[in-house]
């Protein structure tokens, strides 16, 4: 389902269950799927080098 | 205030007694908590039984150990049998627990004295204790502010001296952040040390049980009662010279308030000048954490609250009633790529730890924040006050690391600011050591 769809049946279903301020919530909870969708985590990991540490101050 | 060891030497040496410090707890509760709202339950006369039972088992010479005769509180999310477990919700109306929680069975077993059951944010989503049907609880120092939460109302009993120690939850940093606030110690072990059964839940694959307490030895006399075996040995403090600590800056460092950056510096300063070293580490997936963490909550959330949210949702407060109702709406697919960022993120965690005796960031972005803001100047931006005092401790939720608040120092109008200590995962005895030196080294 796409981050669309998926918001348009949400919004549309809090406004029939009487909770219109359901819908900015919803409009934030998309952006945060959005992020979450964009992610690439399976080469996340790989692309990670073990730092060294910093030499002492 | 007094500590566990200081209490548990005195009353061994009979210098002062389990009843005439529980006595002393109730006296600060019937004084200070029409002010501070920290309390739900006071169980004043079943302390007082307990006290007098635990004075005369140590006279007899049967001694439970550390928590022997000690007064704490519970977080009203925890079983008690025989009273309501409210989890701060008119939800709940009607509730009577059947049996005590194991944590609560742990505490009994070592002889503590449970003067009372804690305020809390409702159902524990919550970061502020202002959302709960007992009204907000509020900071020690000024009643207009925000003692932190969910567990606030155990931060502002044990700072108030309403008890020497206290247990709450912690799904996001709900021990840890009210503790930095209130200027006490918060202990979040290692995810599945301490068993949950016979706690109401928010999400079972974030919550946490765990202590705050006066001190970091306090925190483990009362981490070794609740796994319901005593301390091995005392907890020494090694010296601060050798010891590793990095510094994640980038994520964990970007957003802070003037205030808390110099005390966290400060601190670091004052590791240094103990001949600690300090590296800095990256955690590379570290922007994609509150993303994950608000599909994990939700996710485990909305099936325990579906069929309240249905039958009595005006039983809830309005605001977490809302985010309650928000979470119903996360896909599966979602929740799973949540789970997928989180298998990074532990793997990120293990290698930043790498090298090191335990990560050092500060524990809560801001000092506390008035009750009722929804947001908060930090720097030049407008934050919301919610995930703001979430950001820095949700990470080890997600990861199953053992977290450490530990106070560092105060804002110029008085209010605690704290450091967050982190440890390798399955060793948080390990990392008590680590905050042992710590907390000697900032003294």
């Amino acid at each position: 389902m796409t981050i669309d769809a998926w918001l348009k049946a949400a919004i549309e279903d809090a406004e029939r269950r009487g909770l219109p301020l359901l819908k900015p919530m919803l409009e934030g909870l998309a952006q945060s799927t959005r992020m979450l969708r964009g992610a690439d985590f399976a080469h996340a990991a790989e692309a990670t080098a073990v730092p060294k540490p910093a030499r002492p101050k | 205030m007094m500590s566990i060891d200081e209490f548990a030497r005195g009353l061994r040496a009979r210098t002062l007694s389990a009843r005439e410090i529980t006595d002393q707890c109730l006296r600060r509760i019937r004084d200070e908590d029409s002010r501070l709202n920290a309390f739900i339950l006071v169980m004043a006369d079943s302390a007082r039984q307990q006290a007098d039972q635990a004075d005369r088992e140590i006279a007899a010479g049967q001694d439970r150990g550390p928590l022997h005769g000690v007064p704490i509180s519970i977080k009203d999310l925890f079983d008690i049998a025989g009273t309501a477990t409210t989890a701060a919700s008119r939800v709940r109306e009607g509730h009577v627990a059947t049996s005590d929680a194991p944590l609560i069975t742990q505490l009994r077993q070592a002889g503590a004295v449970i003067v009372g059951k804690t305020n809390l944010h409702e159902f524990a989503f919550g970061t502020t204790n202002e959302d709960s049907a007992f009204g907000p609880a509020r900071h020690p120092l000024d009643p207009t502010r925000s003692p932190g939460g969910s567990s606030g109302g155990s931060a502002v009993s044990l700072s108030a001296g309403m008890a020497l120690a206290t247990v709450g939850t912690d799904t996001g940093g709900s021990i840890r952040i009210p503790a930095a606030i209130c200027g006490t110690v918060g202990l979040k072990p290692t995810s599945g040390e301490l068993p949950t059964e016979g706690v109401v839940p928010l999400s079972k694959t974030l919550d946490h049980a765990g202590p705050l307490t006066n001190s970091v030895t306090d925190a483990w006399h009362m981490l070794h009662a609740l796994r319901g075996r005593p301390s091995p040995r005392p907890l020494a403090a090694a010296p601060l010279n050798g010891q590793r600590f990095a510094v994640p800056r980038r994520y964990f460092c970007d957003l802070l308030d003037d205030e808390v950056r110099g005390s966290f510096e400060g601190a670091l300063d004052r590791l240094r000048a103990g001949g600690a070293t300090i590296g800095e580490v990256d955690i590379p997936t570290a922007d994609y954490i509150a993303t994950i963490y608000v599909h994990l909550v939700f996710g485990d959330a909305a099936p325990y609250h579906a069929e309240a949210l249905e039958t009595m949702p005006d039983r809830y407060t309005p605001a977490v009633r809302m985010r309650l109702e928000m979470a119903r709406y996360i896909l599966a697919e979602d929740y799973v790529r949540a789970l997928e960022g989180r298998a990074v993120l532990c793997r990120e965690v293990d290698r930043a730890l790498s090298g090191y005796d335990a990560l050092a960031l500060p524990t809560v972005p801001i000092p506390a924040p008035p009750i009722g803001a929804a947001s908060v100047q930090v720097g030049a931006s407008s934050e919301p006050v919610r995930t703001v005092m979430l950001r820095l401790t949700q990470l080890f939720n997600i990861t199953g690391h053992p977290a450490i608040s530990l106070p560092c120092g105060t804002t110029r109008a008085g209010f605690p600011i704290g450091l967050q200590l982190v440890g390798t995962r399955m060793q948080t005895d390990a990392l008590l050591h680590v905050a042992r030196s710590v907390e000697d080294g900032l003294r």
